[in-house]
């Protein structure tokens, strides 16, 4: 064990040199990836890290705080459509929309925090489910949010144009800049507050919560906070989707996608933010890139396509996306019940006490 | 006016009268035992104290203030920690993490102040390093430093007894209710517990409720003692004369059976 000197050593960002040069290393490596990465992958990865916060703050809700939420997808259009409305009908510059658009969303799942007061396990999942049921078809019935047709995002300007500031970004991997700047900063901020008074108070309720009333925490206050900070985070991660897509409508939020956050959050680990990191990554690239292009695989690729026509409906390959998504969940639930996360520290304790 | 009193406290769960009529004052920087059979009532006195339950009737006053009505937590904030029977300690946290969640009332820093936490200068970094030196204090006082960074849940039953009684004392109480803390230690642990809540009143300053089983803990330790049965007072004095007392004899040995 390292020799602790000083008390911030014990709340330190990175707590020793190895972690440090790692991370400096990841992060000089996402800085110059758009050298080397198509338009495509560079859009791939904007999605990823799109998914990365909203991973982040549904682990915060989920993982750190022991409340099932199955609605997601609600806060994520809530995100999406009032940050694209803010910029398009009231003309707010994108950074002011995206913040007010993230606080409305917060606002909501303070709301939906309320009932979760009194409800617990499959009854919360319910409440929640439903909040994001009723949020899609809302949405999809009001002329405002373009109803069914959907909405389209304006153009990317990140300066203040009543200022004369213009700061246009068009390509994908000017977004991508974007994106991952936003996402280091929603990471930074989710370590900082599972160290500090309400990130434990979140702990103490998941673990006890008759034990966290007697030291003086107030359920009321630390519930719906949980709940409001995780919208928070899927408000931020739903404007950025909007501009990622650069079109939605209401059934780009259906109930699958509220179903996949939680899997990301649950394959990744529970209660880390490695971990909703990893389930995000890996949870979208095999979505979105590895199993849409299992066709072109040698041999494998072919059979799968000649089975998919002689035994499969229409949607051809989207069917083995599926199964091998579905594949992946239920094996990493069985092997490694705590995620990505968990296996991770198994291997480091090994080569901790290796070869004994 | 007593410092901490309770009067005419009753409460029932459907036809049980568990707390029937209890009153008792205890005076500042006191040991006050409750002894009886188990379900007597003693646990369910605790929870009427720290707001878990409403009682029906009667009022629990500490310094000149009723606490009848208020929630746990708010109850927390007037200065009365607790540990429970059967721990009630955050499993999946670290010993420092649930002894820094006793410190939580005496904390300011809020979500945006959390997650601003960067560099050592930053006010929530400022804030917490102050309050882990304190908590480091009692984790000194409670000889817990080679546990100070594992996961409770790891822990031994003894050592998890004495986390709670630390993430109680990290509150800064006034009053602390401990509630069988000897239960499933060892003769060693004991006669150290014992040692470390005569500390507590000492060192600390704090008024002690005790419910025990533990005779000679008892008798060592308290100023008054309590007895009840079913829910109703037996007696109330110095350890010496509830000891002989007769109805504690017999709630505890049993009857003379005379033919």
């Amino acid at each position: 064990m390292d020799m602790k000197r000083d008390y911030y050593e014990d709340i330190e960002l990175f707590s020793s040199g190895t972690i440090l040069f790692w991370t400096v290393v990841l992060l000089v490596a996402l800085f110059a990836a758009p050298l080397i990465l198509s338009n495509y992958h560079a859009y791939l990865f904007n999605l990823i890290m799109v998914h990365v916060i909203v991973a982040v703050g549904l682990n915060i809700l989920v993982g750190s705080t022991g409340q099932i939420a199955l609605g997601h997808a609600g806060f994520f259009a809530i995100g999406a459509y009032a940050t694209v409305l803010l910029m398009t009908e009231l003309s707010i510059p994108f950074f002011a929309a995206l913040i007010i658009a993230a606080f409305i969303a917060a606002f909501f799942g303070f709301i939906l925090g309320l009932p979760a007061l009194r409800l617990e396990g499959p009854y919360l999942a319910i409440a929640t489910l439903a909040f994001g049921l009723a949020i899609m078809h809302i949405i999809g019935h009001v002329e405002l949010f373009g109803g069914r047709q959907g909405l389209m995002a304006p153009a990317l300007n990140i300066g203040i144009p009543q200022l004369g500031l213009d700061w246009e970004i068009c390509s994908e991997k000017g977004k991508y800049y974007l994106i991952l700047s936003i996402t280091i900063l929603m990471t930074l901020f989710a370590v900082n507050i599972l160290k500090t008074k309400a990130g434990r108070a979140f702990v103490a309720i998941r673990d006890s919560d008759i034990a966290a009333e007697v030291i003086g925490i107030n359920l009321t206050i630390y519930k719906t906070l949980a709940f409001a900070v995780s919208a928070f985070y899927a408000g931020v991660a739903g404007g950025l989707f909007a501009f990622v897509l650069g079109f939605f409508d209401p059934f780009t939020f259906h109930l699958i996608l509220s179903i996949i956050f939680l899997v990301m959050v649950v394959v990744g680990g529970l209660g880390s933010v490695m971990g909703s990191i990893t389930g995000a990554v890996l949870i979208t690239y095999l979505m979105y890139d590895l199993f849409k292009n299992v066709d072109e695989i040698p041999v494998v690729g072919d059979l799968m396509v000649a089975v998919s026509e002689q035994w499969l409906t229409v949607t051809g390959m989207d069917n083995f996306s599926m199964i091998g998504l579905g594949l992946v969940m239920i094996g990493i639930i069985i092997f490694e019940p705590l995620g990505i996360f968990g296996a991770w520290i198994r291997v480091k304790k090994y080569w901790k006490t290796w070869p004994f | 006016m007593a410092y901490f009193s309770i009067e005419n406290l009753s409460i029932s769960f459907g036809g049980l009268k568990a707390v029937n009529n209890i009153s008792f004052n205890v005076e500042k920087n006191e040991i006050f035992s409750i002894i009886g059979p188990n379900g007597s009532g003693k646990t369910t006195i605790f929870n009427l104290i720290s707001g878990i339950y409403h009682p029906d009737a009667g009022a629990i006053h500490m310094e000149g203030e009723n606490l009848v009505g208020k929630s746990p937590d708010r109850v927390a904030r007037k200065g009365i920690a607790r540990t429970f029977q059967n721990i009630e300690l955050f499993a999946n946290a670290t010993v420092m993490d649930n002894l820094m969640l006793g410190r939580h009332i005496h904390m300011k820093t809020g979500i945006f102040g959390g997650a601003f936490m960067f560099g050592k200068r930053s006010p929530a970094a400022r804030e917490e390093v102050k309050h882990r030196e304190r908590v480091e204090r009692i984790i000194d006082f409670l000889e817990l430093q080679s546990v100070r960074d594992q996961f409770v849940g790891s822990l031994a039953y003894g050592k998890r007894k004495l986390v709670e009684v630390g993430r109680a004392l990290a509150l800064e109480p006034k009053v602390m209710l401990m509630d069988e803390p000897s239960a499933g230690m060892n003769t060693e642990e004991k006669d150290d517990l014992t040692i470390w809540i005569g500390d507590i009143r000492e060192d600390y300053g704090v008024t002690i409720l005790l419910i025990e089983h533990d005779m000679n803990m008892i008798m060592g330790i308290s100023d008054h003692v309590f007895a009840m049965n079913q829910g109703e007072k037996i007696t109330l004095g110095t350890p010496a004369e509830v000891q002989k007392h007769p109805e504690v004899v017999k709630a505890y040995l049993g009857e003379e059976v005379i033919s």
